[in-house]
């Protein structure tokens, strides 16, 4: 057991990239509207169908279809915030979820409706390629997601940290009422917000879906380890989603070793109560 | 555009919906056809096992009707009535009601056994029989109920059988293989088939040297291919869903897995054309033991030219759901009544031997079909053929896997 | 007795309407689903002690209903004890697994989302645990033996086991109002309002708050032990999956959260709307679930108090706050 270790570490690190490509989504929009956005695995679960059916019917290269997708979903993004979440909710944080959570109910039958149950893979030319790293084998489109990921997560950091529109965000993520009178469009700015998180799902779905197949159904698969993930880095935390994502990764690949994959699922709700009940800020959260 | 809902739209929804709730009550009054219930969860994670079988139901009820309908009833004609059990088992339950509502005489059904589980249980109240496509748990058929039928095998039989026909295939290859690896499913049938499997394998001179259960879903399998490649096991014998397979196949052919044969029990991936086409390459000589139709029968051909002209992939699924309608066809034919309670004894006697599965006579023994078998499939280029048994083989079972060049 | 208006007194007529035709329904169809719609809504009513009274969100009430039906099934399947024995254990299992949930988070005062995803938390580790271990029956679940007749708490005629829902719904509303009205009813929704100011005024709101979840975990060890012995089968994600924890939350919203009659109407109503939409779509299954989630979203925009809080705008007997609905 102990010579696989090192590869189970990691095949964990490849992982975590994932959920940490997913996670940034999620912590951009918790950070700012303060809402747990249930509908994000389901528009992960979108942009993976079109991710797929821009190869199937077009030949684009799921990493060439970034250029695509990310745009379409901002706006899809954009939309969903300012069309429906914001006059829908009467601005109650429960509804909100709600609001979500039908969203994420449409979105998913809408595609057992049109789509099927059916599984899709994509064959892609270099789904089986491998790098090898001291010994270890890692798929290819792990390892590209990997470093996208960790190159990522800093880009997005500076665009708040240095843009104007970066500002606004920060702004009404603390101070809604000030950056209001200070003349910032906050629906406008909220809207942008969830749009980046929508951006940054479909992002995942590109990276995604050489490793992985889709159903309808597929949103589920990562949505909970998102919402750890978020809560681990600290809500709203960037950097924090990243290394939270990889460490969930490890976490979950090392228990899976030593536990037996069915009882390893264990580890990362483990790791969600404790980080909760003692560090609610996260990793790299604000305090509350 | 406006999307301002007035006064006007939300009347005519609701109009609409208690049109909708009466509309059952005046389906019924203009009943000739026999109505036959398919309860299968078209919604949910269960969605595409149930909807394959929906599908399954209708070719038969198809087929039946174009061949004249019942017979003895007067050639009356097929209806089925399909109800989506929502992969939940109240859901399933209460689509009984909707059912005895719609008149049905029996159903099939239900994917799982949780499901199956609650809708026979809720049927049994109303005396409607339930003819199991697939209900592989073995508390469907031990509660005592009359109106339980499961006509094809539960686990306990496709896993001693899965085990009969490996030793046939190893003692053919001069026991080549000596180890195993399982990898199953961590669900009711993952779990049973497992723990039969360690009993069992010893006594072949099969060792068990790894076993790993993972939930469902599981996201990467890159530990389980790599506790697998540590086991050195010759044989992995997997259970599990189509996703989990594919990502497993993957894992197996990225980690560099040697392996002298993968024989999968009731596995998703290994009998499906689907994972065929898509993953060619690592599905060669993959074996699995399934339900799987007789592909020599004329009727099977049949089956399987409708089901390629409506796009549909051809699973285990689509075989057992339209050989459970030939059953209720059936026992509708000898009984000439869609009563419920004479369904219930015309299924009990059935004898029934022209359904497209490879089995023999039917004959339920306290409601578990005594001669049903799950077979032998394996992946030959890009084909599915049944290999095992003998009497219906299409290809020769190649086992061990030939070395690659 | 406090104001109520004529609008609330009708609804709840209707909804007891209701309830008393499913009798004389000439189809099965509305007594099978309003079984599982009352079912519903007792967990609905246990969250609503939390959720709605204290404010306290919780989305893994499956951790609460999947302990009281687990507790039940275990000591029927495993030790052979009578179902009545179990239906109790399943209450206390209920109330303790609430209890400790509680006292757990709010010992480290979670509020808000915080809390949210931490019950979250807690109901997929007990769902990942009852399919791992072999004395939950791991995978295959937990089946009690068919076997109809008081003693078992199971009943071959479904009009009993309405009439029986019925009485227990009853019961847990007759709960819920005494709740309401008592000293810990004022001093659970004092902790909603205004946490800092209860406390300041001496209330001990950890105490409440912990309390408060061992009432919701009794109520939701008895929705388990209800589903049980109605189905005799249980397993892991039937039981302790996310949708137990979305159905708990869902109905009191939507009726009206912190009021005696909203879980029952709000269940009840989507219920009837889910089969309504099934029967306008028939032939498109999923595409009744899209019908659904957009009703839903409509009723989240129109209904800020949901059905209760509609019904209380109409024919007010005296013009009271807003908060003071049924």
């Amino acid at each position: 057991m102990s010579s696989l270790i090192f590869p189970a570490v990691l095949s964990g690190l490849m992982m975590g990239a994932v959920y940490a490509l997913v996670a940034l989504g999620l912590t951009l929009i918790y950070g700012v509207l303060h809402i747990i956005n249930f509908a994000h695995g389901s528009l992960l679960m979108l942009a993976l169908y079109a991710v797929y059916f821009l190869w199937s019917y077009f030949g684009v290269d799921p990493y060439l279809a970034i250029p695509i997708v990310l745009p379409v979903f901002f706006v899809l993004g954009y939309c969903l915030q300012r069309g429906l979440i914001t006059p829908m909710s009467n601005g109650s944080e429960q509804n909100i979820l709600l609001i979500t959570l039908a969203v994420s109910m449409i979105i998913e039958n809408l595609a057992l409706y049109f789509w099927t149950s059916n599984t899709r893979t994509a064959d892609i030319a270099y789904a089986y390629d491998t790098v090898e790293i001291l010994g270890a084998f890692l798929p290819l489109g792990r390892v590209i997601a990997f470093c996208a990921a960790i190159a990522v997560a800093p880009l997005l950091w500076c665009f708040m940290a240095y843009t104007r529109t970066g500002s606004a965000i920060r702004a009404v993520a603390i101070e809604k009422r000030g950056a209001e009178l200070v003349g910032i469009d906050v629906n406008h700015t909220y809207a942008i917000c969830f749009g980046m998180g929508t951006a940054c799902v479909a992002l995942a779905a590109c990276l995604l879906l050489p490793t992985f197949y889709i159903t309808p159904q597929v949103g589920y698969t990562f949505v909970l380890v998102a919402f750890t993930t978020v809560v681990l880095g600290g809500m709203g935390s960037l950097p924090g989603a990243l290394i939270a994502g990889l460490l969930l990764g490890v976490i979950e690949s090392l228990c899976g070793l030593f536990l037996g994959e069915s009882l390893g699922q264990i580890g990362i709700f483990l790791a969600f109560i404790l980080i909760l009940l003692f560090k609610p800020s996260g990793l790299m959260g604000r305090a509350r | 555009m406006n999307y301002k809902i007035d006064r006007r739209d939300l009347l005519k929804v609701s109009g609409a919906l208690v049109a909708g709730l009466a509309a059952p009550t005046i389906l019924r009054a203009q009943t000739s056809t026999i109505k036959v219930g398919v309860i299968e969860p078209l919604t949910g994670n269960l969605a595409y096992n149930g909807t394959q079988s929906a599908a399954g139901a209708k070719f038969a009820a198809e087929a039946i009707n174009a061949a004249g309908g019942i017979k003895s009833m007067g050639g009356r004609k097929i209806e089925l009535v399909i109800v989506d059990a929502q992969s939940r088992p109240e859901a399933a339950a209460a689509g009984v009601d909707t059912l005895v509502q719609a008149g049905a005489c029996a159903f099939t059904g239900a994917t799982a056994s949780a499901l199956g589980l609650a809708s026979s249980q809720a049927a049994a109240k109303y005396n409607l029989a339930q003819v199991f496509s697939i209900g592989t748990a073995e508390t469907v058929v031990t509660r005592g109920l009359p109106n339980v039928f499961r006509f094809t095998p539960g686990v306990n039989k496709c896993t001693s059988v899965a085990l009969e026909n490996l030793k046939l295939l190893n003692q053919g290859a001069g026991n080549a293989v000596k180890t195993a690896a399982i990898v199953h499913e961590d669900g009711p049938f993952g779990s049973n088939m497992a723990k039969i499997l360690a009993e069992q394998l010893p006594k072949q001179g099969i060792q068990v040297v790894e076993t790993i259960s993972h939930p469902t879903p599981q996201r990467d399998f890159s530990n389980i291919a790599l506790r697998v490649k540590a086991s050195k096991a010759d044989i992995l014998i997997p259970s599990n869903y189509l996703n989990e397979y594919t990502l497993m196949a993957r894992a197996l052919n990225q980690q560099r897995v040697e392996l002298k044969a993968i024989y999968s029990i009731l596995g998703g991936a290994a009998s499906n054309i689907k994972f065929v086409r898509e993953n060619n390459e690592v599905a060669q000589y993959v074996m699995d033991c399934n339900h799987w139709y007789d592909p020599t029968k004329d009727e099977s051909k049949a089956l399987a030219a409708k089901v390629a002209e409506a796009k549909l992939d051809l699973t285990y699924d689509i075989m057992v759901s339209y050989a459970t309608i030939q059953v209720i066809a059936d026992a509708l034919e000898r009984g000439a009544s869609d009563d419920r309670q004479k369904m219930i004894e015309a299924l009990a006697a059935s004898s029934f031997d022209k359904s497209i599965m490879p089995y023999g006579p039917t004959k339920f023994v306290n409601g578990d079909n005594v001669n049903s078998q799950p077979v032998n499939t394996q992946i030959r280029g890009d084909k599915i053929e049944l290999v095992f048994p003998k009497q219906y083989a299409s290809a020769e079972a190649v086992f061990p896997i030939p070395a690659k060049k | 007795m406090k104001s109520q208006s004529i609008g609330q007194l009708a609804l709840a007529a209707a909804a007891l309407c209701y309830l008393f035709g499913v009798y004389f329904a000439s189809s099965p169809v509305w007594m099978g689903f309003t079984i599982n719609a009352l079912v519903i809504a007792v967990i609905a009513m246990s969250w609503n002690i939390t959720g709605g009274f204290g404010g306290l969100s919780s989305f893994g009430h499956a951790a609460l209903y999947g302990t009281g039906a687990y507790a039940s099934a275990i000591l029927q399947v495993k030790y052979g004890m009578n179902a009545w024995v179990g239906f109790g254990a399943g209450i206390l299992a209920g109330a303790a697994m609430g209890a400790f949930i509680g006292a757990l988070s709010f010992r480290y005062g979670l509020r808000g989302s915080y809390f949210a995803l931490v019950t979250l938390a807690f109901a997929e580790v007990l769902r990942i645990c009852a399919s791992s271990f072999e004395f939950t029956g791991g995978g295959s679940g937990l089946q009690l033996t068919l076997a109809p007749g008081l003693a078992n708490l199971q009943f071959a005629d479904r009009t009993v086991v309405y009439t029986a829902l019925l009485f227990v719904v009853a019961v847990v509303m007759g709960l819920t109002a005494l709740i309401k009205y008592s000293r810990f009813g004022a001093y659970l929704i004092a902790v909603r309002e205004n946490e800092d100011a209860a406390r300041a005024l001496g209330i001990d709101t950890y105490r409440i708050k912990v309390q408060a979840m061992a009432i919701s975990g009794a109520f939701g060890g008895l929705a388990g032990v209800l589903y049980l012995q109605l189905w005799l089968f249980i397993d892991s994600n039937v039981v302790y999956g996310s949708a137990v924890s979305i159905e708990a939350l869902i109905g009191p919203i939507i009726g009206g959260a912190g009021t005696v009659w909203g879980p029952l109407l709000g269940t009840l109503g989507l219920h009837l709307l889910g089969e309504g939409a099934k029967h306008l779509l028939p032939n498109a299954p999923g595409l009744n679930f899209v019908l659904y989630a957009i009703v839903l979203i409509c009723a989240l925009r129109f209904l800020p108090q949901g059905l209760v809080g509609l019904a209380g705008k109409i024919g007010a007997f005296t013009r009271k706050k807003e908060d003071d609905n049924a």
